[in-house]
């Protein structure tokens, strides 16, 4: 009796299973189909401010449960009866119950995996994307007014110019015309040659900056600060597909203002009252030193637990409409976990004058991780509309 | 290694003809370890593709390689049957493998459920179901990956819903009631006709529409591919297709402690009687029956479960002690598991196999109850009764194409899991394009009827 085997002479090819793994082809559908999975529930995946944590800020990783292909299935009854083999009489106990509280054992590894977690790896330009596509969101333009920058564009053709940028298949073209008309002649002329041409032309800035302040006073917990940074963090992505650059610029504040980086913007606490303007001056500096209106669009967003001293009400409104003058948007996130009334708070009142005022402003009420899809919604919606 | 097996297969052929086995010839492949993983995935070499046999892969793989599983053998009844090996086994095993292959080819070619399933799927499962994957990928050329995925995700979920009583090539329900013979003409009818204004009715015969389906129908993957109205021809291909797999699997299923048993009978006995085989080989090999045959994992004394291997094994091997081979064989031929276990499985054996009855209660305590043999041999045939699926039939077929299903809670026990049955009721919608409706009971025992959005 002949065994076929896979490394014997007379077959010295490979056999049919080894061209490809079943197996890791399903798999692949699989992962691919928790990818849709995880898509279809978008605001959950962007409201978890968990997520933030990915690699190299490029990608997150998301926690998925392996999907389960259903069945009919009998419900799970209190007691389960078994066929066992060993030592014992009856009433033997041959495992105690679980005295950890956490209800029943999961049961013997069936094929649906319900239990058994990985993690997935998206890519944040991917979650924007489908972002993009469940607001039903038109492509962002930059914002006409931005001054105008020298470019250049490629417009036409020349007979003459430097070699770089011979056109060949024009040049072609000219020849077989030429050759066709006088039914004779060389190949190529002179004359057949053609040159891209470049014309210096003006084009909208494509740069922008955004301004992140960030009350830090006592009286803002974690919690409050988790959910000010996941929507940073969306808003950040959303405004990288309209600009070419974007900056960031971090303002903490309590009764002071400080730049920090960004990772220490997230964790420094400071102590005392609050007072929010000098956070707006510092921004206004950061543009007059580095961001100039003339180059940047601006966007300057402040997170705050909506508390401020009564004051400071003018000296607020005063440094934010002077930026309003020169900025493309200015957002205010209240992120009080406790706030009854959403944006009755001092600094909601303030930007809601700057809204009636016509300057481009508008605040964000955040009290739960759930509401941060409905503030990324509005701010782009915004944002697609004006 | 590959002569030495192949010598060794030969005579252990030779023997095992003489022992009176009787099988069509198979066919042995050494493949890569890998592959047996695939094949015991998929159940079949080459397989419709789905997502769910990935996650199973996923799982069998890393189960693989933390060394906790280790396949040892896969074989496929037909003629010629096909057995595949894994490579990296010794030569020991393998010669062990082969022993155990011939006692399932025995078994496969002489079982009556083997015999009818494979005289309507064919001697050929294997290449059978790669023809069919074929055609499915064909369909997701033509039609698009997803949507065939859809029909694969209703129809796999409805794998085990067949009635193998029924034939696998099934014709309609009759369209109309058969004439039921007028009643006899008794003194009493006589009279009764002749009351005024009583005309003879049982002279005037309709034709009656029978009711779809005219009884409960457990073939559901059947129903739905000849009565759903809205379905294209490709999905009910598909249907059927899995359908005809099933009919496959079922024997399969259904006796599998009396096949493994009967294999690793057999192994165990050509192997005893090989002479031909060095002493070495011969002591390898029973270290390797005797790390399959067991009924405890490791250095355990009890286990939660049955070993089928050795179940079946110990059962065997009595009722060749006791009532001769030739009883086995009839045995082997007539029975499935249900009758089998039933009927051999006594209590003196139970007691000496020391088999309980445990229950688990939700807070993890187990306990053992009772050893009654009559509760255990229902248990141990509790998770096999109807493919292993619960016991739900097409009752009624409205005239707006609306399927009602019943899940026959009482003779299961209890009610459906209400969650997985809405997925499943969801999958099945999508290609029935008509409402479904499915009656079970909750968890408290009281009617619930859940219908497909």
């Amino acid at each position: 009796m002949p065994i076929q085997s896979a490394s014997s002479p007379q077959s010295g090819d490979r056999r049919w299973y080894d061209l490809f793994s079943r197996g890791a082809r399903d798999w692949l559908r699989h992962n691919e189909k928790i990818r849709e999975a995880v898509r279809s529930s978008l605001p959950d995946l962007v409201s978890e401010s968990g997520i933030l944590t990915g690699s190299g800020g490029r990608t997150v990783q998301v926690p998925v449960r392996f999907l389960e292909h259903y069945r009919f299935r009998l419900g799970t009854p209190e007691t389960q009866t078994g066929v066992g083999q060993g030592r014992g009489s009856p009433g033997d106990v041959l495992r105690p119950a679980d005295t950890s509280g956490e209800g029943g054992r999961k049961g013997s590894a069936g094929d649906g995996g319900g239990g058994v977690e990985l993690v997935i790896e998206l890519k944040v330009d991917d979650i924007v994307d489908w972002l993009w596509e469940e607001l039903a969101l038109p492509n962002l333009k930059p914002k006409t007014g931005a001054v105008q920058e020298d470019d250049y564009v490629r417009t036409g053709w020349d007979r003459r110019g430097p070699r770089s940028r011979l056109d060949r298949r024009r040049s072609l073209k000219e020849a077989i015309k030429r050759r066709n008309v006088s039914g004779t002649g060389p190949m190529f002329t002179d004359d057949d040659l053609r040159y891209r041409q470049l014309v210096k032309k003006p084009r909208p800035s494509n740069d922008a900056v955004l301004l992140l302040a960030m009350d830090v006073s006592s009286s803002v917990t974690e919690d409050e600060r988790k959910l000010a940074k996941t929507f940073f963090f969306w808003v950040l992505q959303g405004l990288r597909r309209q600009y070419q650059h974007i900056e960031t610029a971090f303002i903490a504040h309590t009764t002071h203002a400080w730049e920090f980086t960004e990772e220490e913007f997230f964790q420094v606490s400071g102590h005392g009252g609050t007072v929010a303007s000098r956070a707006f001056v510092k921004a206004q500096q950061l543009v007059q030193e580095r961001y100039s209106p003339a180059r940047y669009n601006i966007y300057l967003f402040y997170a705050s637990d909506g508390e401020n001293f009564s004051e400071d009400r003018r000296a607020s409104l005063r440094a934010l409409r002077e930026l309003g003058q020169l900025a493309s948007f200015m957002g205010y996130v209240e992120t009080g976990l406790s706030i009854r009334d959403p944006l009755q708070t001092e600094s909601g009142e303030i930007f809601r004058r700057l809204t009636q005022e016509g300057l481009p402003a508008a605040g964000y009420p955040l009290r739960a991780e759930a509401d941060v899809w409905e503030a990324i919604r509005a701010f782009f919606k915004q944002q697609s509309e004006t | 290694m590959r002569q030495q097996l192949e010598a060794n297969t030969r005579e252990l052929e030779a023997l095992a003809h003489s022992q009176g086995l009787d099988y069509y010839p198979v066919d042995f492949e050494l493949v890569p370890p890998e592959f047996m993983t695939e094949v015991a995935v998929y159940g079949l070499p080459v397989r419709m593709p789905h997502w769910s046999f990935g996650v199973r892969y996923i799982h069998q793989y890393v189960q693989h390689r933390m060394g906790h599983s280790r396949l040892f053998e896969v074989v496929f009844p037909g003629n010629p049957g096909r057995a595949y090996l894994s490579q990296n086994n010794s030569l020991e095993e393998n010669t062990l493998v082969v022993a155990h292959v011939l006692g399932h080819a025995d078994f496969s070619r002489n079982n009556l459920l083997f015999q009818r399933t494979q005289e309507q799927v064919g001697y050929d499962i294997v290449e059978l179901a790669a023809t069919r994957a074929r055609q499915i990928a064909d369909f997701a050329e033509a039609h698009g990956v997803e949507r065939v995925e859809r029909v694969l995700d209703a129809a796999l979920a409805l794998e085990q819903h067949i009635d193998v009583n029924q034939p696998l090539r099934r014709g309609r329900y009759p369209e109309y009631v058969a004439d039921t013979a007028p009643p006899p003409r008794d003194p009493f009818r006589s009279r009764f006709g002749q009351l005024p204004g009583e005309t003879s009715h049982g002279t005037v015969r309709e034709r009656r529409r029978a009711p779809v389906p005219p009884h409960p129908e457990q073939d559901l993957l059947w129903l739905v591919a000849t009565y759903g109205e809205q379905l294209e021809d490709w999905e009910r291909d598909i249907f059927l297709m899995v359908r005809e797999e099933s009919f496959y699997f079922q024997p399969v299923f259904s006796c599998q402690i009396m096949n493994e048993g009967w294999a690793s009978y057999w192994h165990a006995r050509l192997l005893r009687e090989a002479d031909f085989l060095p002493q070495s080989l011969y002591l390898e090999a029973v270290r390797t029956h005797s790390d399959v045959v067991r009924p405890y994992a490791g250095e355990d004394q009890t286990a939660l479960a049955i070993n089928p291997y050795h179940l079946g094994f110990t059962l065997w091997e009595r009722i060749v002690r006791d009532q001769g081979l030739d009883a086995a064989r009839a045995i082997m031929t007539q029975d499935d598991d249900f009758s089998f276990v039933r009927n051999q499985l006594t209590e003196e054996l139970a007691e000496e196999l020391r088999l309980f009855r445990y229950q688990a209660s939700s807070d993890g305590e187990i306990r053992i109850t009772d050893f009654d043999i009559n509760d255990l041999h229902e248990s141990i045939l509790a998770p096999k009764f109807n493919f292993g699926a619960p016991r739900i039939s097409v009752t009624e077929l409205r005239t707006d194409g609306t399927l009602v299903l019943r899940h026959d809670h009482k003779t299961d026990g209890r009610g459906l899991d209400l969650r997985r049955a809405r997925r499943v009721l969801d999958y099945l919608k999508h290609i029935w394009r008509r409402p479904v409706i499915l009656h079970t009971v909750d968890e408290q025992g009281g009617h619930r009827i859940l219908e497909s959005a």
